[in-house]
Parts: structure tokens; sequence; C-alpha cells
């Protein structure tokens, strides 16, 4: 059993796996510039606001009692009035479409992805593939480990509907379309655990369908992807070994692969390493033991109308089989 | 003149006015019987009857929007589960729109444009109660799937592959796409009607210049409609296709794209909202010129911007899809387009403070709201433009952050017009003034409800709450919020509540209005309170924009038909007279085609042959609509 | 308000015909709508061609003898249609009753050519999404020619009636020979995509 657990799941475990996930707490280097284009057109819309409004309140109180004013005077001066802000109207338009433009010329600026991920959207979790040299290397479910500092390209594709991935403490959002490949960089500028949640209408739990994206300082990472690399670890206490053979004897394999087993179901998420996951359920609940148990014994209560049948298991079964999964580091 | 002619002749040139007044009363009312009410083709009558079918679908439409901030006041609450939540949050967005925000323009307009134009009714008569009775059978169809619990769950916007054959289980989002059908056939209908009344049937004298603006707005409008709609029939036609058939243009396996709906379905959807817009602009421009007592500062420049709206708004649409992937550059144009449209839309608004400004503003309930609707419209503008940005749009797009821009532009924008409308107008439809104390209560509420509800939606949208999702995390710092705009929700609906209940004691036993009550200086203003069924005893000739200010008396022309439905055509620009034209009597088959047309398209939800068989009732009540019936009005 | 009478009106007729006709404006209005939705139904055609690596998908390309024969009786029926709407337009009761028979038969003669032109498309509805939208597009024409039938049909029964001779009646026919130019008008650029984009 990998006894080293990376420090910052220790403390993503502690804080809940909340993760940031807020277009204000920026950690990657597109979300900064998007978070500076914001506070540019926030504060440009907040002026012309009070501008309007303060000539509004002007106008309507000062004049309450004032003669109707049609001296041709008055119209010209109006018209003069009412034209500069229609030029000036045109002149800040422009220039805010320039920043976003500019914006748009920084993001795609930061330079080429040094490593692709493919993320492939389903309903309602995410299946998250690693490639070496093009090939499938591992796969792993509503969690992307990322180096920081290194520009992670995502490809995003679609097994079902339209959704969309975003983790706003990142990047912005970009959709998976059925039909089409998507792509979206990434870059996390220190380490941290960033929320994410589909963000296009996918059905029933459209609701519970988060990821996690955690940015691990480089050694952490690699201890990380090597241990994803590895086939499935081989129980080394009874209770385990009971587990796993009734994992393998009930429908669960059917679904779910478990490399260096011979569950080979692509259908469910690879639980290979389920037991290194931060949460369970595309984000539904933080991965214990008791809460994979939970998940097991009831998927519809949890989580309805999601894809994962109840499957019958008796108490004992249940226990094992849990543990077993929670071994599964 | 054949003899016929000659023998129902009767005009009103030598008659005086009690006469006028018995012989057009004869003619053109609506017996208050049963069959009256299912057959009349007043356009007063259908516009009052439409106005109150929308309102009661704004009603329903708020009583599911708190059930679903019911649901959201808490995290992972279990108040609404995940099925009945996403009938519940499409039947909103879809009421809204179809069958409240539309509609009830339209239904304004349907009563008001043939007063305001100095005709006896609108033209099309019969086509305008038929398109009730397709607008009333669409709302019935959409609201009895979600009472059985087969309402549609995919989005007022119906995203395929989720509501295509694969994934979209059972009949809702059929139901979906077939009421779509039914309020599109109704708009389309009214927005005819509206064009060629506009064109055709306006008073002597009232030449393009001279045009009230909620007129114009009215014109630009429903060529929006017609060039709007087509696309949003297209698209739902080729869902029930893919859906009913089999066809295959959403599928990206067979050649099919998942985008295509997005383009088709935005290409109504954005100059949709324009559609509900522009209306209440003219509504804005009506109520500042009669609460300021002076027209409309820069009145050629307030019909250009109308006019430069109606165009830039088919080319924004793109903006809904910033984030599907598209090539940059193209969304970079639609950046520019979505951020240019301000600039008419911000010239309107120094207008109007121009026209504040300079005229003697008197703050009546109207007048309130259209303060509300400056204060909150502008920020919704802000926000249109922040979201216009494809950057900035990548963060925020579907979250509550574009929730708060779309209802502050909508309430704001469409929404406080539409009261403020419904107090000025309220006297004229009834003949009673609404509660003007009521009314400073009603704004208030519904201003601050408002405002309270929907700007902290913005920080949660920033703050990463996405959209269109029946709970949330209790981790997320979210549940403070939530249960702020719960809360504040109940204030909006008390809002919502007290007008409801000032309109129906003032209808009841308001003050009595006379014909002008405000002082307004437009044609509907020349008649009683509610007006005759026949409008103007003699049509109105008009010489500037503000006839009621400008003349002590009204100046009119003589020479129509009193024995016959008649009423006079004039060439669109400067409005000459042209012709005496017959306007249609009461007739029942608008009831029975719209009864043939709804039995066919609820049937085509089932099996498409439901087109071929049911073509024949449609056929039939057609022939019965167009089959001349000896009247003087049939045969010239 | 007090009201002064400033102009008299009872010497226009009392049924203007042409761009002075409400009906006119409607039959015109109907014209954009539909036309809209044609545009648009050619606008995805071309759409759907430009995302497919092969066009047609699937399918070989239509035969051409269907479509053109029926675009040639179409362009062929505007010659009578132009006199229908010229003998409405004077009144002239006998040629417009048989006029209207005449483009009665017009009418039904493009249906009969056009139950061979779905199956020359050699290619389903169902099959994908080349074959949905030539069959959409041949559809959304085809329940023109038959609307627009109906209607000449019906018309054509009115102007045996007692119904028939008077202005009204006439400027319902010179709308509907109006209507009938758009039906044809609008079936080249759908022909011109069906049976000739493919084979650029």
């Amino acid at each position: 059993m990998n006894g080293k657990i990376p420090l910052i799941f220790v403390i993503g475990t502690l804080a809940g796996c909340a993760g940031t996930q807020s277009a204000l707490d920026v950690h990657g280097e597109p979300a900064v510039h998007l978070r500076q284009l914001m506070l540019i057109l926030i504060f440009v819309g907040v002026t012309v606001w009070v501008i309007v409004v303060a000539a509004l309140a002007y106008a309507v109180l000062h004049h309450r009692s004032s003669p109707i004013d049609r001296a041709a005077r008055s119209d010209r001066r109006a018209r003069f009035i009412v034209t500069s802000l229609v030029v000036a109207t045109a002149v800040i338009i422009a220039g805010l479409t320039v920043a976003s433009f500019y914006t748009t010329r920084l993001i795609d600026g930061i330079g080429e992805p040094e490593m692709t991920v493919v993320v492939r959207g389903e309903q309602w979790w995410w299946r998250v593939t690693y490639l070496q040299d093009g090939q499938s290397a591992f796969q792993t479910a509503n969690e992307i480990h990322i180096p920081v500092g290194t520009r992670v390209r995502l490809q995003l594709e679609s097994a079902d509907v339209v959704h969309s991935f975003w983790v706003p403490s990142l990047a912005g959002k970009q959709d998976l379309v059925p039909g089409r490949t998507n792509t979206l960089t990434i870059h996390a500028d220190r380490p941290g655990v960033y929320r994410g949640q589909c963000a296009e209408f996918c059905g029933l739990q459209h609701s519970h369908m988060a990821l996690l994206v955690m940015a691990d300082d480089e050694a952490s990472y690699r201890r990380w992807y090597a241990s994803q690399l590895a086939e499935s670890l081989v129980p080394d206490q009874p209770e385990l070994a009971r587990g796993k053979a009734a994992f393998l004897r009930k429908p669960c394999a059917a679904c779910h692969r478990v490399r260096g087993t011979t569950a080979d179901g692509t259908t469910g998420p690879d639980l290979t390493h389920v037991g290194s996951r931060g949460t369970i359920g595309a984000g539904l609940f933080d991965r214990t033991r008791g809460t994979l148990a939970a998940w097991i014994a009831d998927p519809q209560t949890l989580k309805p109308g999601n894809n994962m049948p109840a499957v019958p298991l008796t108490s004992d079964e249940l226990r094992s089989v849990s543990a077993y999964l929670e071994s599964l580091k | 003149m054949t003899a016929h002619d000659r023998a129902n002749d009767l005009r009103d040139t030598d008659l005086d006015l009690a006469d006028v007044d018995r012989h057009l009363t004869a003619i053109w009312r609506t017996p208050r019987s049963f069959w009256g009410a299912l057959s009349t083709v007043d356009h007063k009558i259908i516009g009052r009857r439409y106005i109150v079918t929308a309102f009661v679908f704004l009603f329903l439409g708020g009583i599911l929007s708190l059930l679903m901030r019911l649901q959201l006041s808490r995290a992972e609450a279990r108040f609404i589960g995940p099925d009945r939540y996403n009938q519940i949050f499409t039947m909103h967005g879809t009421n809204m729109m179809f069958l409240f925000a539309v509609p009830v323009m339209e239904a304004i307009a349907v009563y008001l444009v043939p007063l305001m134009v100095g005709t006896r009714n609108i033209a099309f008569p019969r086509l305008n109660a038929f398109s009730y009775w397709m607008f009333l059978a669409g709302g019935i169809v959409l609201w009895a799937a979600f009472i059985i619990d087969a309402g549609p769950d995919v989005g007022w916007f119906a995203y395929v592959p989720l509501s295509g054959p694969q994934y979209g289980v059972g009949k809702r989002a059929d139901i979906w796409a077939q009421m779509i059908t039914f309020t599109e056939v109704s708009a389309l209908a009214v927005s005819v009607e509206l064009v060629v009344t506009i064109l055709k049937q306006r008073a002597p004298g009232m030449s393009l210049d001279r045009v009230p603006l909620f007129v114009w707005s009215m014109l630009v409008t429903s060529f929006m409609v017609i060039l709007a709609m087509p696309a949003v029939m297209i698209a739902s036609t080729s869902l029930i296709l893919d859906r009913l058939v089999g066809t295959q243009f959403f599928n990206p396996a067979e050649g099919g794209d998942v985008l295509l709906w997005q383009h088709l379905f935005w290409f109504f959807g954005h100059p949709e909202v324009y559609i509900i817009f522009l209306p209440a602009v003219g509504m804005v421009s009506t109520i500042v010129t009669t609460f300021t007592r002076r027209p409309v500062f820069g009145y050629l420049s307030m019909v250009m911007a109308l006019v430069s709206t109606g165009v830039l708004a088919f080319g924004l649409w793109v903006h809904h899809m910033f984030v599907a992937g598209l090539p940059r550059l193209g969304e970079s144009f639609f950046t520019a387009s979505s951020m240019a449209i301000a600039v008419p839309a911000g010239l309107q608004i120094f207008c109007w403070l121009a026209t504040i400004w300079l005229g003697r503003p008197v703050c009546k309930t109207p007048l309130l709201f259209v303060f509300g609707f400056i204060i909150t419209f502008v920020i919704g503008g802000m926000t249109g433009v922040m979201v216009a940005s494809v950057p900035f749009d990548t963060q925020v797009h579907d979250t509550y952050f574009v929730v708060a821009h779309f209802h502050y532009v909508l309430v704001g924008g469409a929404v406080f017009p539409l009261l403020g409308a419904i107090y000025y107008w309220f006297p004229k439809f009834t003949g009673r003034t609404m509660s003007e104390n009521l009314g400073h209560w009603v704004f208030a509420l519904v201003f601050t409800g408002f405002h309270l509800t929907f700007f902290p939606m913005h920080v949660l949208g920033l703050a990463g709450m996405p959209r269109r999702v029946y709970t949330y995390q209790p981790e997320l710092a979210w549940s403070g919020l939530n249960l702020m705009i719960s809360l504040s929700a109940l204030v909006l609906a008390s809002g919502f509540l007290l007008f409801a209940i000032d309109v129906v004691r003032s209808a009841r036993t308001g003050p009595v209005a006379g014909p002008n009550p405000w002082g307004a200086p437009t044609l509907e203003w020349a008649t009683a309170s509610p007006p005759a069924p026949y409008n103007f005893a003699r049509i109105p000739v008009v010489r500037s924009g503000e006839p009621l200010w400008d003349d002590e008396e009204l100046c009119v022309a003589t020479g129509l038909c009193v024995d016959r439905r008649e009423l006079l055509v004039s060439t669109v620009a400067s409005s000459t007279p042209q012709a005496r034209e017959s306007s249609p009597r009461d007739s029942i088959w608008p009831l029975l085609a719209a009864v043939a047309a709804s039995m066919v398209l609820v049937w085509s939800i089932f099996t498409p042959w439901a087109v071929v068989w049911g073509s024949i009732p449609i056929a039939i009540a057609l022939i019965g609509w167009f089959w001349p019936k000896g009247v003087p009005e049939d045969e010239s | 308000m007090k009201e002064r009478v400033v102009c008299d009106v009872s010497t226009l007729t009392s049924h203007a015909s042409g761009a002075a006709s409400p009906a006119w404006w409607g039959t015109l209005a109907f014209m954009v709508i539909e036309g809209t939705g044609f545009a648009l139904a050619i606008v995805m055609y071309l759409y759907l061609m430009s995302i497919a690596p092969a066009w047609p998908i699937d399918a070989p390309r239509p035969d051409l003898w269907a479509g053109t024969a029926i675009t040639v009786l179409l362009l062929a029926s505007l010659v009578p249609n132009f006199l229908v709407s010229r003998w409405a337009k004077r009144r002239d009761l006998p040629k417009a009753r048989a006029g209207l028979l005449v483009m009665s038969c017009l009418g039904i003669a493009p249906l009969l050519i056009r139950i061979h032109e779905f199956p020359a498309l050699h290619v389903g509805w169902d099959r994908n999404a080349y074959g949905s939208i030539v069959w959409l597009l041949l559809g959304l024409h085809t329940s023109h020619v038959l609307t627009d039938l109906a209607e000449t049909l019906v018309l054509t029964c009115l102007m045996f009636t007692r119904h028939s001779d008077n202005a009204r009646r006439h400027d319902d026919v010179a709308d509907n020979a109006m209507y009938w130019n758009f039906v044809v008008v609008a079936w080249l650029p759908i022909y011109g995509c069906i049976y000739w984009v493919p084979r650029l």
C-alpha cells in the first residue's frame, strides 16, 4: 500500500474537499486575465449607471414644478448633449470591445500546452483519461491532477448530451458537445484544490456533476501519476480479499474496471484507484469507507436517476466491498 | 356603384352624432351572449381577453418561481425532487417567454394600435380571434401536460441531444415543441395584422412622422416577429421530426449537428428578447410624453433607434454559444455586434432623460414605473455589455450571473413598463382608474423586492453557482445568499399580489374615468372610456403627432357607411385616404378553425398521420371561414 | 371632445385593389413568412453540407428528370397564371373562370410529378441528415403547392356561384395568382439546392 499520501490531499480531505469555485478567487493565468477584464467592465458599468441615475434624479427633482421648456435654445443644447453622450457611449463600447479582444489574445497567448488530458462528459460524471504517447495511460473519474505551473490542454468530448467544463478559479468554461472535440487550456499558479461543476443543463443530476482539479507540486504530481499508472493494489487483508471477491462476483464488474483484476466494464467510472480520490459520485460526498458503502447501498436515493442501479448486497458483502474499494489507493 | 351598393349605403355625412352612434353601435357591437363572446372579432374584446390570459400565465409562472426559490433556499433541500424541479424551471422559462412576455405585448398592441392610428378595427379581425384561441390552446396544452407530470423538462431552449429521441424520454419534449407551434402561429398572425393596420389603416394626415412612438415600436416588433419566428418553427419542426419519424437533423452520428439546433434556436431566441423589449420601449415613450407634458425629445432618433435595434438584434445570436467551441474570429464579430446594440439603447435612454429634463414631470404611478425601468434596465444593459465579451462570458455563461442579467433586462426593461402601462391605460380599458395610493405601494414592493431578489444573483454567479441546478452542496458558500434571495422573492411576490388586488378592486369600484383622465395627446384618448364598439364615430384626421394637445377640437372625416362595417384605407407614407374598406362581421369560424388546428397539433405529437388526416377538418374550417356570407361586407 | 369635419371620403370606392387592399398586404406578409422559412431550410442544407466529409452522405445524387420536369411545368404555369391575374383585375368573369379551371389542373399536375420526385432522391428521410434535409425541403415546398391548390379549387368553385361577380372576389383571384408566383419562384433555389449543388 502506498503510504505516502500527497500533503495537499490531506488538507483537501480535512477541508471537506470543498476547493475554491469562484471566478473572483483566481489561481490560474486564464482566470487571472478574466478577472482583470471583469473588474474593468464592472467599474465602467457602475460608473455609467451612477451617472444615468443621478441625471434622472436631478431631472425629476428639479423640474417637477418648472414650466415646460420649449425654447429652441434648450432644444439645441439638449441635442448637443444627447449627441455627445451617444458618441461617448460608442467610444466606451468600442474601448470595451478592444479590451475584450485584448483579453482573448492574452489568454490565447499563454503558451502551448505541455500535456493533454481527455475529459469525456457523461450523464452525470467526468471520465478523465491521461494519455501517454497518444495512447490511453490510465483512467480516473471526476478528478484531474495537474502539475503546478504547467499548461494542460483538456480535450473535451461528450458521450451523450451537451455538458460544460467549468473550474472558475482556473479558467472560463467550455462545452462538451457530442460529435465534436473542444479544447480548453488550464493552468494553476499554485498548489490547491479547485472545484468545478458541469455548467450546461444535462438532465436529472446536472446539479451533482462536480469535479476537482488538484494542482500538485512537481514531486507530488509524479508520485500520483506513477501510482495511478500502476495496476490495482492486491488485497493484503482477509476482509479486503472478501470484498474483491464479492466485487468480481456481483454485477459491479460489468460496469466498472479495476485494472489487475478481471473487472473490465467501461460503462461506469474506472475504480482502479478509487481509494485515492477526494470525492465520489462526482462531488457528492467525500470519499470515505462509509460514503462508499452508502453509495453502493442506495445510489438512487443519493443521486436520483443516475445510471448506477442498486445492487443487492448482504451487509457483510457491503462492508467488505466498501473496505476493498477504500483500499484501492 | 351598383344598385346593391346604393341600397346599403347610409353614410354618416348627413346624420347627427346621436344617429351616427345609434347606427354604428347596431352594426359594430358584439352581442352580450355566450355566442357573441365566442364569435366576436372586436379587437378590444379580444385584446382585453388576451391581456388577462397573459397575466394569468404571469401569475402561474410566478408561482413556479416561488417553488424554485423554496427548493433553493437551503443546501441539499428535499422539498422538490430533480425531475419535478427540472419540469418547473423549464415551465417557468417557457411559460414566461412564450405564454406571457410576447403575448402580453401583442395583446396590448391589439387593443391600442387601432385606436392610436384612428381606425375602427384591427386588420384581419377574424385572424385576430383565431390568434387568441390558438394562444389559449397552446397554453392549456402545456399546463395540462405539466399538471399530469408530463411537462417538458429540458429547459426553455430544449438543447439537443437532451431533448432528442435518445435522451428525451416520453412525450415531454414533443409537447414543448408543439406548444411552440401554437404560440408562434398566434404571434405571426397578430404581427401580420399589426403591420397591415399600421401601414394601411392610419387616420388621414397621420404621415409616418406623426405616428406615435408606441405604434412605431409595434411596427418594428411585428417585422421582427415575421422574420424571427420561422426559425423556431423550423427548429421545433425538425426536433419533432427527429423524435417522431426518425430524421437525423441533430444526430452527429448520421451527419447531423448538435450545434445546428443552437444556431436555429438562438437565431430566433435573440430577436425574441427584443420582440419583448421594443413594445415596452414604446410604452415608456408614451408614458414619458404624457407625464412630462411634452413630446419625447428626438422623435427621429427614437425611430432610428427602434429600427436599428430591430435590425441589429438579428446579428447577435451567437453570443448564446460563446462556449460551444466555435471559431474565435466568428465569436469576436458577435462580441462587437452585441456591444454595439448598447448604442441605440443608450440613445433612447438619453432622449427620455432629455424629455424629463425639459418637460414637467408629474410623478404618478405610470411614471414611477418608468423611473424603475431606467434604474433597473441600465443595470441589465451594463451586465449585457459584460456578457457580450467572450472572455467574460466564459466565466459567467450558464451561471446565476446570467440569470440576474436577463431578469434585469426583462423585468426591468419589459415588466416595469408593462405595469406602468396597465396603470396608464386601465381607465381606457375599463372606464375606471386604478388606485394611485396602491400603485405607489405596488411600485415600492416590486422595485425593492426585485432588486433584493436578483442583485445577489450576480454575486452568486461570480462565486461559482451554475444555473438550472435543483440544489447545491452545503460546503459551498452559497446558502446565505440563496436564503436571502428566496425571502426577497416573497417581497416581490407580495408586490404582484397587491397589483392583482388593485386591478380587481379598481375594475369593480374604482373612480369612474372620463375619456382622457391623464390629459394625454394620442388618439385613443379621444374615444369614450371604454371605447364604443366602433371606436370613432367619425374617422379622425390628424395634423400633428399630438393631435389632442394641438387642437381644441378633433378634426374628423365624414363619408363612411354606418349600416355596414366600414373603415378607411390610406397610403403607406403620407396616409392619404385611398378607399373605404369593409371590415368583417362576427364569425364563429376562427374558433372552429382553432379547434381543428389544435386537435391536429396535439394529435401530431403522437403520430405523423395526424397532419394528413387532420388537414381535412382544417380545410373545412378554413372554407367556412372564407366562404362569403352574402352580407354587404363580403361583396363590395 | 368636440368634432370638426374637415374632409369627406364618400367619393372613395368601397373596395380598393392591389397595394391599396389589406388582403394584398396580408398575402405579401404570408409570402415573407414562408419565404423566410424556405430560406432557413436552404441554410440548413448548406450548413449540413459544409460539415459533411462527403455530400450527399451515403447516397447517390438525385435523378434529374423528375425535378427538372416539375421546374419546367411550374415555370410554364406562370403564363396562364399571369393571364388569370390580368383578367381578374379587369373584372372579366368568364375569362377568370376559365383561367381558374386551367390553374386548377396546373396545380394538380406538379403533384403527380412530385410523387416521382421523392423516390428519385434515392435516400430515406431517416437514413442520415442529408436524407432528412432534402425530404424537408421537398416536403415544405409540396405542402405549399398543396395548400395553394386547395385555395385555387375553392376559389374556382366560388367563381361559379352568385358570390362571384364583384371586385372583392376578383381581387381574391388576383391575390391567389400572386401567391402562386411565389410558390413557383420559391421552388427555383430549392431545385438548385437539391439537384445541382451536389453536382458542383
